[in-house]
């Protein structure tokens, strides 16, 4: 028998009921908040294959995101869906769910499930021991944009860090530009075909292991990593023509991967490194290691209370000068002028040098606040001397400028 | 014989000596005891939370708000730990920032970036920067341990509501201090700061702070209501209103752990 034990209750246990419900959200806290945002791209130069979009175009995203917590904030649930519409590229209309997990924190320890994304690392123009969450490689040309994974983790806290063991029982592939889109290899990528080494595919179970500490003025962090590579390989398949048009599916190797990521901050300069080295289980792929390391020097306040900060990485790469290699014996140099105004106003400007093929990129990003809610996004990058082995050889008719209006709610 | 009497009139001399300073301290001594003294009323305290608003007023009248959740934990032989959570605006929610304070050396900063999910330790050289754009610099919001100034104790004066103020001038000592100097008005009962004045590199008076509303928390702890900061160079001002503070929270050291901001 069904029963509605508010409907059919005394009048007095009735009450009771209700201040037990309102007592019991006294503690469960919900909220709901996120951003939509209009993006307008422009590209100075045709593109450099058939099919690809002109000029640029527009593009909207959405990502809201919901928040509920128990106890403190010791129980927390968040679902964060993402969407995106674009105008020329099939492909870069896509959603994902960014979030949707629960994370329970009891004393030393943190217990996580469900899809979300984890940061690793320290350095600014590459992200080299960031693992975890594969690239939505369609959002945006600093690989920072992430797709959701499906994780469990348990943490044990220590003084000022702690240990990590993650679970990733689903691999994500990477998101690619489709036939009109820009920001692409001269071949569609056959996203549908992609091979995988493993015989489970994309349902093989992935093992992650992070400790980071802080000792005074060092933040250190070691990473273990074994499964599914998140970068594809495409030189294992061969291209195919699908609808007329040149297809190549990505590969996606077995690897095991260690890692160890170390800033020193002092007063006024920060020295960071990031260094991995990764075995893959194919003999027939090249094994490397790879070096990314630099230093943050943040210059006195001017008086008006804004500050310049200049940043130099070193990139290096064991595998040397080929096609897929983008870091190889790279240096990046740039600056960034923060107004530390009521609007948030920040630019930061840099610059990428190939010093094995002197292809060079130049970058721009400006952001500022824009009255209430209101958020304006600039960014610019510009391929000049790009090498003919050089992975940007692909993109260097996609110098383009970009301006992004976000509303936040 | 001749030896002994030497030795008691050394003594003697020292004796005579020691107490002549107690009773002539000098206004550098007053100042540095008045602070020890209010320190020491205030310290037991254990943990503390409480909300904030912020609100920045440029010289045309024009506002805007931030909202800023804090949690504070007091050291045990260093300086505090606290972690600041931003509500508001909108673009930052979410944003976490951890800080130990460490007196005359440099802060440890960590600053949670939400979008990224990204943890990033970041230098504290200048602290004199504005805090989210606001006329309280960095310096102004951290946490003010004894020896992080050198004090001179100026005089004792009447300061409103029928209160009486040791008036003290302290000078930063510790580096990249936007300040050559800060005069305080503390209230001789209470040990309260009511009022600083800040005088920046020029020695130009730069900012008054004014604290009002207090209320005083588990029979001993004294917190502000409302501090408002007034830049008399730019017209501007940022006005800071706290409430529900709660002290005794049980946070433990796991609650500022660089892994927690994410939490």
């Amino acid at each position: 028998m069904k029963m509605n034990i508010v409907k059919h209750t005394p009048p007095l246990l009735h009450g009771v009921l209700v201040s037990a419900l309102v007592l019991s959200s006294f503690v469960v806290q919900a909220e709901v908040s996120g951003n939509i945002s209009l993006e307008g791209r422009y590209f100075n130069s045709e593109g450099a294959f058939p099919n690809q979009q002109k000029n640029g175009g527009v593009s909207i995203s959405v990502q809201p995101e919901y928040k509920k917590t128990w106890n403190n904030d010791r129980i927390k649930f968040t679902f964060s869906p993402f969407y995106r519409w674009d105008e020329n590229d099939k492909e870069r209309t896509h959603g994902d769910i960014r979030q949707l997990d629960i994370v329970s924190s009891k004393g030393d320890w943190d217990f996580q499930v469900g899809i979300s994304k984890v940061y690793w690392g320290v350095t600014e123009s590459q992200h080299l021991v960031d693992i975890i969450n594969q690239t939505d490689g369609v959002e945006g040309l600093d690989g920072e944009d992430k797709l959701g994974q499906p994780m469990a983790r348990i943490s044990r806290l220590t003084d000022n860090g702690s240990l990590d063991l993650f679970v990733l029982p689903y691999f994500r592939e990477r998101t690619f530009a489709g036939e009109k889109g820009r920001f692409r290899i001269p071949l569609v990528v056959d996203t549908k075909g992609a091979t995988f080494e493993s015989g489970s595919k994309e349902k093989h179970v992935d093992y992650a292991m992070r400790w980071t500490e802080t000792f005074d003025d060092f933040d250190v962090g070691f990473h273990y990593f074994d499964g599914t590579s998140r970068d594809p390989d495409f030189s294992k398949n061969a291209p195919v023509v699908i609808n007329g048009i040149q297809k190549i599916a990505p590969h996606y190797p077995q690897i095991s991967q260690m890692g160890i990521d170390l800033q020193y901050t002092g007063e006024s300069t920060i020295y960071k490194l990031e260094t991995i080295n990764r075995d893959f289980d194919d003999s027939g792929i090249q094994d490397y290691t790879a070096v990314v390391g630099g230093l943050e020097h943040t210059l006195p306040a001017f008086e008006n209370g804004s500050e310049i900060g200049l940043l130099a990485e070193y990139h290096h790469d064991s595998r040397g000068e080929k096609r897929e290699v983008a870091f190889q014996n790279d240096l990046f140099v740039g600056a960034r002028y923060a107004l530390n105004d009521e609007n948030s106003s920040e630019l930061l400007a840099g610059a990428f040098v190939d010093l094995d093929n002197n292809t060079k990129s130049f970058r721009v990003e400006a952001s500022r606040r824009l009255g209430k809610g209101f958020k304006l996004n600039l960014e610019a990058q510009a391929f000049t001397d790009v090498g003919k082995s050089d992975p940007l050889d692909a993109f260097k008719q996609d110098d383009y400028l970009q301006i992004e209006l976000q509303k936040f709610f | 014989m001749l030896f002994k009497k030497a030795l008691s009139f050394s003594l003697l001399a020292v004796l005579t000596l020691t107490s002549v300073t107690a009773l002539a301290e000098t206004p550098e001594q007053k100042g540095l005891r008045i602070t020890k003294e209010g320190d020491a009323k205030d310290t037991g305290f254990g943990d503390f939370t409480a909300n904030m608003i912020m609100t920045l007023k440029n010289r045309a009248g024009k506002t805007s708000r931030r909202i800023i959740r804090s949690k504070t934990l007091e050291g045990k032989g260093d300086g505090d730990k606290s972690l600041s959570l931003f509500d508001e605006p909108a673009d930052v929610k979410g944003t976490a920032m951890l800080t130990f304070s460490h007196g005359l050396k440099a802060d440890d900063q960590w600053l949670y970036l939400p979008a990224l999910k990204r943890v990033k330790r970041i230098n504290s050289r200048n602290k004199s920067g504005p805090f989210m754009g606001s006329e309280f610099a960095f310096e102004d919001l951290g946490s003010q341990d004894v020896e992080k100034y050198k004090y001179k104790f100026l005089r004792e004066e009447a300061c409103g509501g029928g209160m009486t103020c040791h008036v003290i001038e302290r000078v930063p000592a510790y580096k990249y201090s936007g300040y050559t100097k800060q005069v305080t008005w503390i209230d001789t009962k209470e040990y309260r700061p009511i009022k600083v004045m800040y005088y920046d590199r020029k020695k130009a008076l730069l900012k008054t702070l004014q604290a009002t509303g207090f209320k005083q928390f588990l029979g001993k702890y004294w917190r502000p209501a409302s501090m408002s900061m007034v830049n008399h160079q730019t017209g501007k001002s940022t006005t800071l209103q706290w409430s529900n503070y709660k002290f005794k929270t049980g946070l433990s050291s796991r609650d500022f752990n660089k892994k927690s901001l994410a939490r």
